[in-house]
């Protein structure tokens, strides 16, 4: 009975370790954080170049704003549908030529959290004080 | 010890006189280079080839753009968010600054010089204000439709008769705003087209031009008979071609026409369409390294410089508009945004975003003859715009 109880137990271990192991080689296959350079120009692209039509604050501009107030409740597979491949009828462009899957769905959770205050201040360095 | 005195006192006096008389000067060879990540403008001199200032705290520039007062002392700055400043270029400083929008895209000044417009996103709608003290004389909502849902206003600009005209993007409509009584301005309204991106008025001020990314082609209204309404051009340009998907919208003011030939960008197409200004019929096409953005004519029209859309955005090319050939490609920076030429056109000046810096090229020789450092710099706007129409 005992015995019985174990072997059921290991089994459930056993069974539990494996999808575990399955779950993070599959996350693995398709959501690799790029590397810290990396996210730098991912970055530098949201600000600068989304930035054109969805404003360098992501306050909106010909595209819709893009802070974490307004993507809130979006399914985050949805934003990343988007980056990736458009949105017909609208401007909006399709990046797959330039982004990867993993990376558009750091650069939605990125958008989601809001881009930390130190990363906007490291794009826009400081003044110098010359004319 | 009193001659001594008397002398320092009179070397004071007289160095206090000559800087006087240096601040003295015209600003017809003045400009300003809008930093757009750092809410700031540097001024400069297109002579010296050199910056002279900096005016700070200007808000969100990015896509920000800028008009004169007509005596080329004041440059007026639309902010994406919503700020209006008016820059005194000689003392270097914020004349006045209003918030006038939510979320803005750029502006117009009247043909006499006594109105300020604006065009607005959110809100969406234009806004005439006063150009001496920014008192604000009309506000027109961009309404449409049943429900009086508002459009984003795009492509305004200035056209003889006190009149200024622009698109509704969203509502695929174009507005012609007769502002000789800027309290109470008189509007006309005219069927365009599907998403109008951009619109422009020709040099001579007869031609209201506005591009569309929802279709095809684009809009004509005949200023001096705006009762015939809008009609299609260059319908079906990319007919039969799979629509490429566009990584920045193309800009349509500063087009270029030489003699009777207009040089458009293509949207979404590497290629700069050629048109005839007489029948508005396409004349040809010419291959260039990227989406085009910004397709501007040197003053005598005997070039054409094109810049391009990320990831072509490191290139500019120069075509040779009696040929109708790319005579040059050239790499002046990263992520070059904007391109001005100095007022008779013996160089251009070009805004590399990532390098931080302003290239200027000798147009004869196309060859780089200076540089000026500005921060992340995107626009490039010299006086000699005060004297243009559609600027």
């Amino acid at each position: 009975m005992r015995r019985r109880q174990i072997m059921k137990w290991s089994v459930e271990l056993g069974l539990g370790l494996v999808i575990l192991a399955w779950a993070t080689t599959a996350a693995a296959d398709t959501f690799r954080i790029p590397d810290s350079a990396r996210q730098q120009e991912l970055v530098h692209l949201l600000l600068q170049d989304c930035g054109a039509c969805h404003g360098l604050y992501l306050t909106g501009g010909l595209g819709p704003a893009l802070r974490p107030q307004d993507l809130r409740g979006k399914p985050v597979e949805s934003l990343r549908e988007v980056i990736l491949r458009g949105r017909p009828g609208t401007p909006m462009p399709g990046w797959q030529a330039f982004i990867t899957e993993s990376e558009a769905r750091w650069m939605v959770q990125t958008l989601l959290n809001g881009l930390p205050d130190e990363t906007r201040l490291s794009d826009e360095k400081g003044l110098s004080d010359d004319h | 010890m009193i001659i001594e005195r008397a002398c320092i006192a009179g070397a004071l006096i007289l160095t206090a006189l000559s800087s006087a008389h240096a601040q003295l000067r015209g600003t017809g060879d003045l400009g300003i280079v809008i930093e757009r990540a750092s809410g700031s403008v540097r001024i400069v001199d297109t002579s010296a080839r050199a910056p002279i200032g900096r005016v700070q705290n200007l808000g969100d520039l990015s896509h920000a753009s800028a008009v004169y007062s007509r005596d080329g002392r004041y440059a007026y700055v639309f902010g994406r968010d919503g700020g209006l400043s008016k820059v005194d270029l000689l003392q270097v400083r914020i004349e006045n600054r209003i918030m006038q929008a939510g979320n803005s895209i750029g502006g117009a000044i009247s043909q006499d010089g006594r109105v300020v417009a604006a065009q607005n996103y959110a809100p969406g709608g234009v806004k005439l204000f006063s150009a001496a003290t920014l008192e604000l004389l009309a506000d027109i909502p961009a309404t449409y439709g049943d429900s009086g849902q508002r459009s984003k206003v795009v492509g305004l600009a200035d056209a003889p008769g006190q009149r200024f005209v622009f698109s509704l993007f969203d509502a695929g409509e174009i507005w012609l705003l007769d502002a000789s009584d800027p309290r109470q301005p008189r509007i006309e309204k005219f069927p365009a087209g599907l998403q109008p991106y951009d619109g422009l008025v020709t040099p001579d001020g007869r031609w209201y031009v506005a591009g569309f990314y929802g279709e095809d082609g684009f809009a004509l209204l005949d200023l001096w008979h705006p009762e015939k309404g809008t009609r299609r051009v260059l319908q079906g340009y990319r007919q039969g071609e799979e629509k490429l998907p566009v990584y920045k919208m193309p800009h349509l003011r500063g087009w270029a026409v030489a003699g009777r030939r207009a040089f458009v960008p293509a949207i979404g197409r590497h290629e700069v369409l050629m048109l005839d200004t007489e029948t508005w019929e396409t004349t040809g096409r010419i291959a260039v390294a990227g989406q085009p953005v910004f397709v501007v004519a040197r003053p005598d029209a005997r070039q054409v410089w094109v810049s391009f859309a990320f990831p072509d955005n490191g290139k500019v090319q120069v075509i040779d508009t009696e040929t109708a050939e790319v005579v040059r490609t050239l790499e002046p920076g990263r992520a070059v945004l904007h391109m001005e030429f100095t007022p008779r056109g013996e160089a251009v000046w070009i805004s590399a975003r990532d390098d931080d810096r302003v290239i200027v090229y000798d147009t004869a020789s196309i060859e780089m003859v200076g540089q000026i450092a500005a921060d992340k710099p995107s626009g490039i706007f010299f006086t000699a715009r005060a004297g243009r129409i559609g600027f």
